[in-house]
C-alpha cells in the first residue's frame, strides 16, 4: 500500500524533471533586439525555410546584453540578432560571443564587414540606421509650435514634458544618443545639455522605440529615435515626421552575434549564414523595418534615410562600444540624470 | 525498504547535472573514487540499510538517530557545495567548493533520504506511528524549506553583502537607506518621494477606495432589490480572470492623450489633452478597478453572515434605519472590511504591471525592483534591498491580518432557525450605494467594452475601422515545406503558458490541500509554526519571489533558472496558501467523527484521506485547482524575472507589446486569454465537481443525524 504511494510521489517528481529535460530538443534560441514585427517575420521565415523551430524573445539591446552576461556561466540562447552595434562590440570584448566568419560575409557592404573586422568576427553588421527624432505633426499644428530641427532646439521651453527618450541602460537607441551627444559636445557639455532638456522629457522609457510610438499615437509630442523607426510609423499612416538633426548626428550599425557556448551551436551557424542572405535581409521591408540592410543585393527603401544627405559625425564605435566608456557614461547618466528625477 | 531501493537505483544515475571532467559520473563510482562530497552520503545509507535490514530494529532512540542521520545526509548533499552559489568551473578539479549542480542521482538520493527519515520518524512514534502522515509532513517541510525559506535567506544574504569598501554596514545602509527609497522631498518642494512612501500611500489609497466600492456593491446586491443585480455579480468576477494590467491598458485607451474620452472632451469642451493618467492617479484608478472584486467577495461573505434578527431587534427597539446600519450592521461587518482593506493593500503592493505601464516617473517598490534588475547595471544587491523592504511591509500587514482578525469574526447566523428578512436600507444610504455601484459598474463595463472594441480597431484613437489584423498577427498559422508553421507571434508564449500552468495547478492544489489536512487533522510538534510558514508565501510579492529565485537557483546546488521547473516551483510555493485556506475551511465543515469511524473500521490514515475525505473535499479541490491555474496564467510579477526565451509567458509578452505601444495586439491577446480562461474555468468547474451532488447529499444527512 505504502509502496504505491511512494511510487506516485516518485513519478510525480520525476515527471516534472523529465518534462523540463525533454523540451530541449533541436531548436534555435534567439534574443532579438529589433522591432517585434521584424523579429517575428524573421523567425517564422527561418522556420518555414529549414523546419527548425525558433524560441525567440524580444529584448531591448541593453537588457539583452545584461541577460547574456548574467547567463554567461550557463548560456541559454544561441544567437543575439539585431540591436545597436556598440553593445555587440562590448559583448565581443567581454568574450561573451563566439568568433565566426560566415561564407556570406562577402555579400555585405563595407560598414557591415568593418564591424566584423574590429572584433575579430565576433559580431557582424546586419543593418544601419541614423539617429534623430520624429514629431507629431497634428500636435505641433494644434499647439502652433515650430518643430525642432537641431539638438539645440530641444532645449526650448515650449516642449516642456513633450519629449520621450529611452533609458540608455536598457535601450541601444538611447545609448547611441548619449554617445552621439558626448561626441558632438564633449562629455561635460553633453551632460549639461542633458540636464537642461531633462525638464522637457516626460519619461525615460525602457524600450528605444517606445518614444516614437508614443509620438505617433499623440501621447507625446516628440520621440527621440532612429529614423527608420520614425519612417515605419509614418508609413503606417501616423502623423509623424522624421528629423535628422542639422547640427550633426550619430548612427548605429545593427549587429548580430553568436553567443559563446550556446546550447545549439550548429543550428546557430545555420541561422547566422541564412540571416546574411539577400533573401533573409529582404524580409525587413515587408515587416515595416526601414533600416539600410547590410547585404549589397538589397536595395534600401525609397523612404529610408539617405546616409549621404545627412550630416553624420565620425562615430567612434570601438571607443563607445568599449566596456570602460560604456559603463562610465551609464554610471554618470544614472547619477546625474536618473537619480535627480 | 522502498527508499533504500530508490537510493540504490539513484547510485548508478549521473550524480551531477553536468558530468564533471575527469571524474566518474554516477554517485556510486564517485563514492568509490573517494569523493568527499559523496562518501558521507553513502556511509549514512549503508548504516540505514543495516538498521532497515535488521527488521526495523533498535528502539525509538535508534530510530530518532536514524532520522537525524538521513536528514543530515540530505542536507549535506545540498550544502556541501556551499550555499554561496558559485558556478561550477569544469577547468578546476572537482572539490567540495567546486561541484556542478545536483543532477538525477543526487536529486533522487535526497528524496530517498528524506523518505528514510520520514519512515524512521514514524517508527520513533511521530504522528502515532503513521508513516503516511510522517512522509507528508517531511515532504511539505522540505518544499517549504527549499523553495520559500532558502530563497528568503538568499535575499538577506544579498542585502548584507559587504560593499566595495568591504564594509557590511555601509553595504546595508546603501541598499536599505537612501533618498530614492525613503526620501520625503515631495512634502517640501514638490520633488519626488521615496518608493516606500509611494508604495504605502498607494496601497492605503487603493485599499480604502476598493473597500468602499466593495462595501457599496455588497450592500447593493445583498440588501436592495434593485434590478441588474445578477449581471453585476458576473461582472464582479471578470477581473479575476484578467491579467491585472489589462485594466491599466484600457485606461490608456480611454484617458490617455489620444484616448477616446480625452479626444471627446477636447472636441466638445475644448479641454486640452494632457498626460494626467500617467502617474499615481492612473495607477490608483487601475488598481482600484482591478481589486474591488476582491474586496467585494470578502465583504459580501461577511455581510451574508449577519443575521437579519439582530437588525430586527434594533428596529424593534425603535432605532432608525440609518442608526441601525451605523450601530449594528457596520460593527458586525467590521472584520470583513478590515480584511478586505488589508488584502487589497497587499495586492496593491505586489502589483507590477500597472505601475509599469501607467506609472510614468512614479516609482513604487515593485517597479523599483524591476528597474534595478532590467538595467544594464543590473544590481541584484540593491534590488534585494528593495525586495526586503517590500517583504517586510507586506509581512507586517499579513501578521496584522492574522493576529488581529483571528477571533474577531462576529457570526450571527447560527444553526438555530432564524428566518426574518433584512430591513430596508435608509433611503439616503440606498441612493449612495446605488450611485457608487452604478459608477463602478459603468467603469467596469466601459473598460471591458474598450478592451474588446480596441482589439478589433485598426488603430485606437485614429482609425476605428474594423480589422482582424491584431488577432492574425498574434495567432496566425502558415504552411511551409516542413509542415505547419505557427507564425503568429503569440503561439510560443501561449503554448508554454498553458502547459506549465496546467502542470503547476494540480500540484499546487494537491500540496495546499494536503498541508491543510496536516494542519486540520493531525497533531504534531510545531504545528503553529508549520501553519505560519505554509501561509507566509501568500504575503510574498511576486517580484520578491522572482528575485529570490534568481538569487537562489542560478548556481549549484540547484540550478534551474531558464527551465520550466523554476516557473512551476514558483507557482506552487506562491499559490499553495490559497489551497491551504480553502482546505482548512472545508475540513472545518467535515465532522472528525467521520475520520474516526473510518479508523475504527480499520482504515489507515492514507486510506481515510482517499476514500472518505477526498470525495467530500471535491468542491475545495475544484476551487484550489481553478485558482492556481488562473493566477499562474495571469500573473506578471512572479514570472517577469524567471522567463527565458524557451519558456516565456503570455503576460510578459503582452507587457512587452504595451511597452512598445503596440496596443492593438496587446489587447487582442488579452481578450483571447480572458475568453479562454473563462472557458477553462467553466470546464474545470464542470469536470471537477461533476460527482459532487450525490456525495454532498450523503454528507449532509450524515451531519444532521
Amino acid at each position: 500500500m505504502i509502496g504505491t504511494k511512494h511510487l506516485i510521489f516518485a513519478t510525480a517528481v520525476s515527471a516534472i524533471a523529465l518534462t523540463s529535460g525533454a523540451a530541449s530538443a533541436q531548436n534555435l534560441v534567439m534574443y532579438c533586439s529589433v522591432q517585434q514585427s521584424w523579429c517575428e517575420a524573421t523567425a517564422a521565415a527561418f522556420t518555414k525555410e529549414t523546419g527548425i523551430r525558433v524560441a525567440m524573445q524580444r529584448k531591448d539591446t541593453g537588457a539583452a546584453l545584461a541577460q547574456i552576461r548574467a547567463e554567461s556561466a550557463n548560456p541559454q540562447a544561441d544567437v543575439w540578432w539585431g540591436g545597436s552595434g556598440d553593445a555587440h562590440i562590448q559583448a565581443a570584448s567581454d568574450g561573451l560571443t563566439q568568433e565566426y566568419k560566415s561564407p556570406n560575409v562577402s555579400e555585405l557592404r563595407d560598414w557591415a564587414v568593418e564591424q566584423g573586422e574590429t572584433t575579430g568576427y565576433k559580431t557582424i553588421g546586419i543593418y544601419s540606421g541614423v539617429l534623430g527624432w520624429g514629431y507629431n505633426t497634428e500636435f505641433f499644428e494644434r499647439e502652433g509650435l515650430d518643430p525642432p530641427l537641431a539638438w539645440s532646439d530641444l532645449e526650448k521651453a515650449d516642449y516642456e514634458g513633450e519629449i520621450q527618450v529611452a533609458n540608455p541602460n536598457t535601450s541601444g537607441t538611447a545609448y547611441t544618443a548619449l554617445a552621439t551627444l558626448v561626441q558632438l559636445y564633449g562629455e561635460d557639455e553633453a551632460f549639461d545639455y542633458l540636464k537642461r532638456i531633462d525638464g522637457n522629457i516626460s519619461e525615460y522609457t525602457q524600450s528605444g522605440t517606445a518614444g516614437i510610438r508614443a509620438a505617433a499615437l499623440g501621447e507625446t509630442g516628440i520621440g527621440i529615435a532612429f529614423l527608420h523607426d520614425v519612417i515605419q510609423q509614418a508609413a503606417a499612416g501616423f502623423p509623424v515626421k522624421a528629423v535628422a538633426p542639422s547640427d550633426g548626428t550619430g548612427y548605429e550599425i545593427g549587429s548580430m552575434s553568436l553567443i559563446k557556448d550556446g546550447p545549439n551551436p550548429d543550428v546557430a551557424k545555420t541561422f547566422y549564414d541564412w540571416a546574411l542572405t539577400a533573401e533573409a535581409q529582404g524580409l525587413a521591408l515587408d515587416a515595416g523595418a526601414y533600416q539600410i540592410q547590410a547585404n549589397k543585393n538589397v536595395e534600401p527603401a525609397p523612404e529610408a534615410p539617405k546616409l549621404d544627405e545627412t550630416k553624420l559625425i565620425d562615430y567612434d564605435f570601438a571607443k563607445y562600444g568599449s566596456a570602460e566608456t560604456r559603463s562610465h557614461l551609464l554610471k554618470r547618466w544614472d547619477n546625474e540624470i536618473a537619480s535627480q528625477r | 525498504m522502498f527508499w533504500l531501493v530508490v537510493a540504490a537505483a539513484a547510485s548508478v544515475l549521473p550524480w551531477y547535472a553536468v558530468a564533471p571532467a575527469n571524474a566518474a559520473s554516477s554517485g556510486l563510482l564517485l563514492a568509490l573514487g573517494g569523493s568527499v562530497a559523496v562518501l558521507p552520503v553513502y556511509a549514512v545509507l549503508l548504516a540505514l540499510a543495516g538498521i532497515g535490514v535488521g527488521g526495523g530494529g533498535g528502539g525509538r532512540a535508534a530510530q530518532r538517530l536514524a532520522a537525524l542521520a538521513s536528514f543530515a545526509g540530505a542536507v549535506w548533499i545540498l550544502v556541501s557545495s556551499g550555499l554561496q552559489g558559485t558556478p561550477y568551473d569544469p577547468a578546476l578539479a572537482l572539490t567540495l567548493s567546486n561541484q556542478p549542480a545536483v543532477g538525477w542521482g543526487a536529486g533522487l538520493t535526497v528524496v530517498a533520504l528524506l523518505g528514510l527519515g520520514a519512515t524512521a520518524l514514524a517508527r520513533a512514534g511521530m504522528m502515532d506511528g503513521d508513516r503516511f502522515g510522517a512522509h507528508l509532513l517531511v515532504l511539505v517541510c522540505a518544499i517549504l524549506a527549499l523553495f520559500v525559506l532558502f530563497p528568503l535567506a538568499q535575499i538577506l544574504e544579498a542585502v548584507s553583502r559587504p560593499d566595495e569598501t568591504g564594509s557590511v554596514l555601509a553595504g546595508l545602509a546603501g541598499r536599505l537607506g537612501g533618498r530614492e527609497i525613503w526620501g520625503l522631498t515631495c512634502l517640501v518642494d514638490g520633488g519626488r518621494c521615496g518608493m516606500v512612501w509611494n508604495s504605502v500611500g498607494l496601497g492605503t489609497a487603493v485599499g480604502l477606495s476598493a473597500t468602499l466600492l466593495g462595501l457599496g456593491a455588497s450592500l447593493f446586491i445583498v440588501r436592495t432589490n434593485a434590478p441588474m443585480r445578477g449581471p453585476l455579480r458576473l461582472v464582479t468576477l471578470l477581473p479575476l480572470v484578467t491579467p491585472p494590467f489589462v485594466v491599466g491598458l484600457a485606461l490608456i485607451l480611454l484617458f490617455g492623450r489620444s484616448g477616446s474620452v480625452t479626444l471627446f472632451m477636447y472636441d466638445v469642451f475644448d479641454i486640452r489633452p494632457s498626460r494626467w493618467i500617467y502617474g499615481p492617479q492612473g495607477v490608483w484608478l487601475a488598481q482600484t478597478l482591478g481589486l474591488t472584486p476582491l474586496a467585494f467577495m470578502v465583504i459580501h461573505a461577511t455581510l451574508v453572515s449577519v443575521s437579519p434578527s439582530v437588525e430586527e431587534a434594533a428596529q424593534t427597539l425603535r432605532a432608525g434605519r440609518w442608526y441601525t446600519f451605523r450601530t449594528v450592521t457596520l460593527p458586525l461587518i467590521r472584520p470583513g472590511l478590515a480584511n478586505a482593506f488589508l488584502l487589497c493593500f497587499i495586492e496593491s503592493l505586489a502589483d507590477l504591471g500597472n505601475p509599469l505601464i501607467l506609472g510614468g516617473g512614479f516609482r513604487v517598490l515593485a517597479s523599483g525592483i524591476y528597474f534595478k534588475i532590467v538595467g544594464a547595471q543590473a544590481d541584484l544587491g540593491e534590488a534585494a534591498g528593495l525586495g526586503l523592504i517590500l517583504l517586510a511591509i507586506s509581512l507586517t500587514v499579513f501578521l496584522l491580518q492574522t493576529v488581529w482578525l483571528r477571533g474577531a469574526s462576529f457570526v450571527t447566523v447560527t444553526g438555530k432557525g432564524d428566518g426574518g428578512k433584512f430591513g430596508e436600507l435608509a433611503p439616503s444610504l440606498k441612493l449612495l450605494v446605488g450611485g457608487v455601484t452604478l459608477i463602478w459598474g459603468v467603469l467596469i463595463v466601459t473598460v471591458y467594452g474598450t478592451v474588446i472594441a480596441g482589439s478589433f480597431a485598426q488603430i485606437w484613437g485614429r482609425d476605428y475601422s474594423f480589422t482582424l489584423t491584431h488577432y492574425l498577427d498574434a495567432f496566425d498559422v502558415i504552411s511551409g515545406p516542413h509542415g505547419l508553421v505557427w507564425s503568429g507571434g503569440a503561439w510560443n508564449f501561449f503554448f508554454t503558458t498553458m502547459w506549465i500552468a496546467a502542470v503547476a495547478a494540480p500540484l499546487t492544489a494537491a500540496l495546499g490541500l494536503l498541508t491543510a489536512y496536516l494542519i486540520a487533522r493531525r497533531r504534531f510538534v510545531g504545528r503553529g509554526v508549520f501553519e505560519f510558514a505554509a501561509m507566509m508565501s501568500f504575503a510574498m510579492p511576486g517580484t520578491v519571489i522572482g528575485l529570490a529565485y534568481v538569487l537562489s537557483f542560478n548556481a549549484p546546488p540547484i540550478e534551474i533558472t531558464g527551465t520550466a521547473v523554476i516557473l512551476i516551483v514558483a507557482f506552487i510555493s506562491r499559490n499553495m496558501p490559497i489551497g491551504v485556506r480553502v482546505g482548512l475551511a472545508q475540513f472545518s465543515q467535515i465532522d472528525p467523527s467521520l475520520d474516526e469511524a473510518s479508523t475504527t473500521l480499520g482504515a489507515r490514515p492514507g486510506m481515510t484521506l482517499r476514500r472518505v475525505l477526498y470525495p467530500l473535499m471535491k468542491p475545495a479541490v475544484a476551487t484550489a485547482v481553478i485558482y492556481a491555474f488562473v493566477s499562474s496564467v495571469t500573473t506578471l510579477s512572479q514570472v517577469i524575472f524567471l522567463v527565458s526565451p524557451r519558456y516565456d509567458w503570455a503576460t510578459t509578452y503582452i507587457i512587452g507589446l504595451v511597452e512598445n505601444t503596440n496596443y492593438g495586439r496587446a489587447i487582442a491577446y488579452s481578450v483571447v486569454l480572458i475568453v479562454l480562461l473563462i472557458v477553462i474555468v467553466a470546464l474545470l468547474q464542470l469536470i471537477l465537481t461533476r460527482t459532487e451532488f450525490r456525495r454532498v447529499n450523503t454528507k449532509s444527512t450524515g451531519e444532521t443525524q
